[in-house]
């Protein structure tokens, strides 16, 4: 069975990995905390629910593509509204200010969500159930999983690709650096910006959206994994891509083998963790001084 | 001694205070209750102000020292329920409200800005997630109900309603007072000095002999007390708690009272408190989508009046003094 543990917290893994790399990069590129990536990740979740409950069951691979592209698309949109409306005058006020408006943004983008959607829960489990299960060490598996393992790999690598390699990666890693040097250097501060935090807000879509195949969309769906994703980012270091990569790989397994044998208990094991290693190096796995 | 008497601050808090002290014979009993969870929730704004304001420490999970105050009343009303009295259940509120904040606070104030704000709101759900799930012993996401206590051995013969809208109003209007006259001294105390000089500037602060991270253990650990206490006489006025006092969204709304209030006037979060609590009766009462109308306010009040209400006044104050 321990296989199929460390499968699980590899799958556990690779959703926080999702959801905190979009945080890490909005929270290391601008210096805000975006409480509403939650929110944004439930947006992903009920848009995909919604077109996957609209497609229907057959033409499976087209589902899944449709349903992740619509809802990485809402949630960017979203966030997009979100930046160039309230983020954008927060750049230059205290930290108390930027937290709040970020928090004020989850209370209305829930809302919106009750709005549109309605409260009820959606299911959409038909990508699930129609990629079927394998046979792994005497047990069966979810392809799902699989995939979905696959997905963030993939992603992690595009992300990586991205900031190390493309201009605009360097670009961004130079506001990450030194914001004021960046702009008197002629980078395009408010279209990075605008760029950094929709790239961020839709990872927060994709995850939501690769999520409601296993588990429905209801309102507040987003809450526990943003705490999940602060506690990566508080293990891996504040906005670092590696640390958000291992913070995940820790607490995902740590979340599959405490459920295993700390039913009930997993989440303050998850602390004691964090604790451990915020003790030994406060300032993260990754993170700068 | 002079400096207290001949001060327009001090008349304006005593006029205040006698005020409040017939304001029951003005407010429905309805609203009366409204007012005391208000009142407690001052306490708490202005405990969360004392390390905003004075410590430059932006707390996100301030509920779960809250939670604590409330479950110490309503763990010994559910394990003692021969001893439930008032006293025993502020003092239960204050050990375990004390307990968690120094054990926290030892870890959170070795770092500041977002990272302190980050830590301090995990370690809030570390709480609820015990108190949800811990049920056996803390009744889960049930709660526990609080009864009426008794009162140095006095023993309130009424139905609560009474009991809230009579003694328990003079109750905890004297705490109340008690808390803003301590807080105020704190803030105005030598400690109170060195926090500040700890926000203004860490390494400056060091040199001069105060020693930074001591100074904000402290002042996180005072602020957790009075948290709890706010906790305590709040979970009076509910007559029920549950884990949701400790959830981060309750520790966001405790930010939204303080910069509502305004963060930069040692009473405006006492404001911001009181007419938060309005604010989100009538939006929870007039629509189902009440999170709407707060998160806009919010959004409003951030985006226009960066001094939430008493640093409003006063600006308009000083232009109109000009």
């Amino acid at each position: 069975m321990g296989l199929i543990y460390t499968l699980n917290g590899f799958y556990f893994a690779a959703f926080l990995f999702l959801t905190s790399l979009g945080l890490s990069i909005i929270l290391g590129v601008m210096g805000i905390l975006n409480l509403a990536h939650g929110a944004l990740y439930a947006i992903g979740g009920f848009v995909a629910a919604y077109i996957i409950g609209l497609m229907g069951g057959d033409a499976i691979v087209l589902i899944i593509i449709a349903s992740a592209l619509c809802a990485m698309i809402a949630a960017g949109l979203t966030g997009m509204v979100e930046e160039t409306t309230l983020i954008k005058p927060m750049y230059r006020r205290p930290l108390e200010y930027q937290l709040l408006i970020t928090f004020g943004a989850l209370l209305i983008i829930e809302d919106l969500i009750k709005l549109i959607f309605g409260g009820e829960s959606r299911y959409a489990s038909a990508p699930f159930d129609a990629m079927g299960s394998v046979r792994i060490a005497e047990s069966t598996y979810p392809l799902y999983f699989l995939f979905v393992m696959a997905v963030a790999l993939v992603a992690g690598l595009l992300i990586f690709w991205l900031m190390s390699r493309t201009r605009v990666g360097i670009m961004l890693r130079a506001i990450e650096m030194d914001r004021e040097m960046a702009q008197a250097m002629g980078i395009p501060m408010r279209k990075l910006s605008v760029m950094a935090f929709v790239l961020g807000a839709s990872l927060a879509g994709l995850s939501g959206a690769l999520v409601v195949p296993t588990t429905p969309a209801v309102l507040g769906m987003g809450m526990e994994p943003l705490i999940m994703a602060f506690i990566v980012v508080v293990i891996g270091g504040l906005g670092s891509l590696k640390g958000a990569f291992l913070g995940s790989l820790i607490v995902g397994q740590t979340r599959s083998f405490g459920i295993v044998y700390f039913p009930e208990m997993e989440m303050p094991l998850l602390f004691l963790i964090a604790v451990i290693i915020l003790v030994v190096k406060p300032e993260g796995l990754f993170g700068q001084k | 001694m002079k400096r207290y008497l001949f001060n327009t601050r001090a008349y304006a808090y005593v006029a205040v205070f006698v005020a409040l002290l017939f304001l029951p014979r003005f407010l429905g009993a309805y609203h009366l209750m409204m007012f005391e969870s208000g009142l407690a929730f001052a306490i708490m704004a202005m405990a969360h102000n004392l390390l905003l304001r004075y410590g430059g420490l932006l707390s996100f999970g301030h509920g779960a020292y809250f939670a604590c105050g409330a479950y110490g009343v309503g763990l010994l009303a559910r394990y003692y329920p021969d001893h439930f009295s008032f006293e025993l259940a502020i003092l239960c509120a204050l050990a375990l409200s004390l307990a968690i904040s120094v054990l926290f606070g030892f870890l959170v104030v070795r770092h500041t800005r977002i990272f302190f704000s980050i830590l301090t709101l995990a370690l809030s759900m570390l709480i609820f997630a015990i108190l949800v799930k811990a049920y056996n012993f803390t009744g889960g996401s049930d709660g526990i109900r609080v009864e009426i206590p008794t009162f140095f051995g006095y023993e309130f013969d009424m139905r609560r309603i009474q009991f809230l809208v009579g003694p328990y109003y003079y109750i905890l209007l004297g705490v109340f007072t008690a808390a803003t006259l301590t807080l105020l001294a704190i803030v105005n105390s030598p400690f109170g000095k060195a926090l500040q000089a700890t926000r203004d500037n860490e390494l400056r602060a060091e040199m001069i002999g105060a020693q930074v991270k001591k100074t904000r253990w402290y002042a996180f650990v005072i602020s957790g007390l009075f948290a709890g206490l706010a906790g305590a006489v709040w979970s009076f006025v509910n007559g029920h708690i549950t884990p949701e006092i400790s959830d981060w969204v309750f520790s966001g709304e405790i930010v939204y009272m303080v910069l509502l209030g305004g963060f930069m006037v040692f009473e405006g979060p006492i404001v911001g408190a009181l007419v938060f609590t309005y604010l989100k009766l009538y939006a929870i009462s007039s629509t189902e989508y009440w999170m709407l109308i707060i998160g806009s306010t919010l959004v409003i009040l951030v985006l226009l009046l960066p001094g939430g209400i008493t640093g409003g006044f006063r600006s308009l104050f000083l232009r109109l003094k000009r």
